[in-house]
């Protein structure tokens, strides 16, 4: 069962064929026996999940089932959920249970899919190899020695292995892109606004999106259809008539105009990855696209202005975390400045403090103009190049990561090495745009290798049209992980 | 480049407690990230309208009525000290 896409599982409920009860022991037991290796879960709940289930049943009884209705579900540990520990891999929220759900729950919960477990993280999603979660690491199902990316690490491990059929996670500077490509799992990033952030812990605002990961293009529309639509509890939330994400999967590739930026193909990106992306564009140019050059010259300067105003917002966001309305104490502090700077020093891990006071010192007075206005700026000219090579192209094709999964350990004492992974994922989230990435091969040491493909804004239904006709032609997002299979 | 007491007047600023014996490590590595920082600002972005947001926002304007119950009770219930419905904390005033 745990082979299936969510289409299969859906019909298999809706035809009575197996009970929504029957599929959620099935992945709890996986859960069971595979976790241990891979740490993929902070929480799972069997009880809450097992009742969960019993409601789908009813409803797919009553014939009142939609298509995720009685479906296993994971969310990352960032989406509030009432009830349920909510940590966002930190200390700081280790006993943080949420009174309140996340408007991504609370659709997911109206749809009938069933919670069984909240995903490990990177500590308020500040990672790109899910090492810096308070709850100790995940680990590659492919090789348990490399990362899985990160910050959406546990989700995307726990898709991959077949823990659960799809699961949600959130894209800030290429969290969902990333471990979707080293898990050879699939994950899209939407436009900026097209999925509420209430309830999603916050990491930085003009930058975070949540998203989700699926085992096909086919899945994630689903999800899509499942997550998106106007909250008006996010001041951000677009307000758009509803849309069908799956509408043009139907139609071939035939006269699209696939963007392949001139800078993307360099000497940063490791041979095996590029082989891969090459044979996969090609692919998309047997079935009809055409491949036009375009040109994204500021390319270069998405880290450096990332490491900017993501670290600023994050300052801000987190100056609530006070250990006084919640989270962690200290347990012996003098006066209530030592109350914060402890509480704060102990609470947050070290990745999250550092960007804390990076974000600090750019905020901070005489330096606001230089760094943060500047970085503002330079937005705006990384995301003017996006507008300009979409007048040529209707959708931007290339790599996700300048490499395949790297061993645990190998880049973590030196921050800056860690951020430039992010090189191809940085400037969608920038200029707010949504991308996804799709397995399209094994590139070094056999390792997962993803495509990404960058839409216009709102351009979701003609990216996953993209990567399913992909997947009509190829199988990689059919591999599972050995030792995950059966 | 950092020195080490704009690092700690940094971490002041920031309410985080740094141990003296790790500062000088911190400003390492926040040089570091300052280093790669240090590329942008050399752009010259003389007229550029700073971009605060992917899109273009309106505030949106509701109707002034009560929307949310009181639940005071509940929303308390994570935090580390309460008493009588109030957040306790050290004394501030003498």
């Amino acid at each position: 069962m745990h082979e299936l896409t969510l289409s299969a599982l859906g019909a298999l409920l809706r035809e009575r064929r197996a009970s929504s009860e029957e599929l959620v022991r099935h992945f709890l037991a996986r859960i069971a026996a595979h976790d241990p290796a891979l740490n993929a879960f902070i929480t799972v709940d069997g009880e809450k999940a097992l009742a969960a289930a019993r409601e789908a049943d009813a409803r797919l009884a009553r014939g009142e089932a939609g298509p995720l209705t009685g479906i296993p579900l994971a969310h990352k540990d960032l989406f509030c959920a009432k009830g349920w520990r909510t940590t966002c891999g930190s200390r700081m929220l280790e006993n943080f249970i949420s009174p309140y759900d996340a408007h991504v729950v609370e659709r997911f919960n109206a749809a009938g899919a069933v919670l069984v477990g909240k995903t490990n993280m990177d500590e308020f999603a500040m990672g790109s190899s899910n090492e810096n979660s308070h709850f100790g690491p995940v680990r590659n199902p492919w090789d348990p020695a490399r990362v899985p990316g990160g910050s959406s690490g546990g989700s995307a491990a726990a898709v991959a292995a077949r823990l659960v059929p799809a699961a949600t996670g959130t894209d800030t500077g290429g969290s969902i892109r990333q471990p979707a490509a080293f898990t050879g799992t699939c994950g899209i990033r939407p436009t900026y606004g097209a999925v509420s952030r209430y309830g999603m812990v916050a990491f930085a605002s003009s930058l975070d999106q949540a998203g989700a990961f699926g085992k096909s293009a086919e899945d994630l529309a689903l999800l899509m259809n499942a997550m998106a639509g106007f909250d008006e509890r996010d001041s951000t939330s677009v307000e758009r008539p509803p849309e069908d994400y799956g509408r043009e999967l139907a139609q071939p590739l035939e006269g699209l105009r696939v963007g392949v930026p001139k800078e993307y193909f360099t000497d940063d990106l490791a041979p095996g990855v590029a082989a891969c992306v090459r044979e996969a564009l090609a692919e998309l140019e047997r079935q009809g696209a055409r491949l036009v050059e375009v040109s994204l010259p500021n390319q270069a300067l998405a880290v450096p202005v990332y490491y900017v105003i993501a670290p600023a917002e994050a300052s801000s966001n987190l100056s609530r975390f006070d250990g006084v309305r919640y989270g962690h104490r200290a347990a012996d502090y003098a006066d209530l400045n030592d109350l914060y700077r402890k509480s704060r020093a102990e609470g947050f891990g070290p990745e999250v403090r550092r960007r804390i006071l990076v974000g600090t010192y750019v905020l901070s007075h005489g330096y606001y103009d230089a760094y943060y206005l500047q970085a503002q700026k330079v937005r705006r000219l990384i995301a003017r190049d996006f507008a300009e090579a979409f007048r040529a192209c209707d959708v931007i094709a290339g790599p996700v990561a300048p490499s395949v999964a790297f061993p645990l350990g190998a880049k973590t004492s030196d921050p800056v090495q860690m951020y430039l992974e992010d090189l191809y994922t940085i400037p969608v989230n920038l200029a707010g745009l949504p991308g996804l990435s799709v397995p399209c091969g094994f590139g070094e040491q056999g390792l997962s290798v993803g495509l990404q493909v960058i839409g216009d804004y709102f351009g979701e239904a003609r990216m996953l049209r993209v990567a399913h006709r992909y997947q009509l032609a190829t199988d990689w997002h059919r591999r599972a992980p050995p030792g995950f299979a059966s | 480049m950092l020195s080490l007491d704009e690092v700690r007047r940094i971490a002041d600023l920031a309410r985080i407690d740094v141990p003296e014996a790790g500062v000088a490590a911190l400003q390492q590595q926040l040089n570091g990230i300052f280093g790669l920082v240090e590329r942008m600002r050399a752009v010259d972005t003389a007229g550029v309208e700073p971009m605060a947001h992917a899109v273009d926002l309106v505030q949106r304007l509701r109707e002034d009525r009560v929307t949310e119950a009181d639940q005071h009770e509940l929303f308390q219930r994570s935090a580390p000290q309460v008493e009588d419905g109030l957040y306790l904390v050290p004394k501030v005033i003498e």
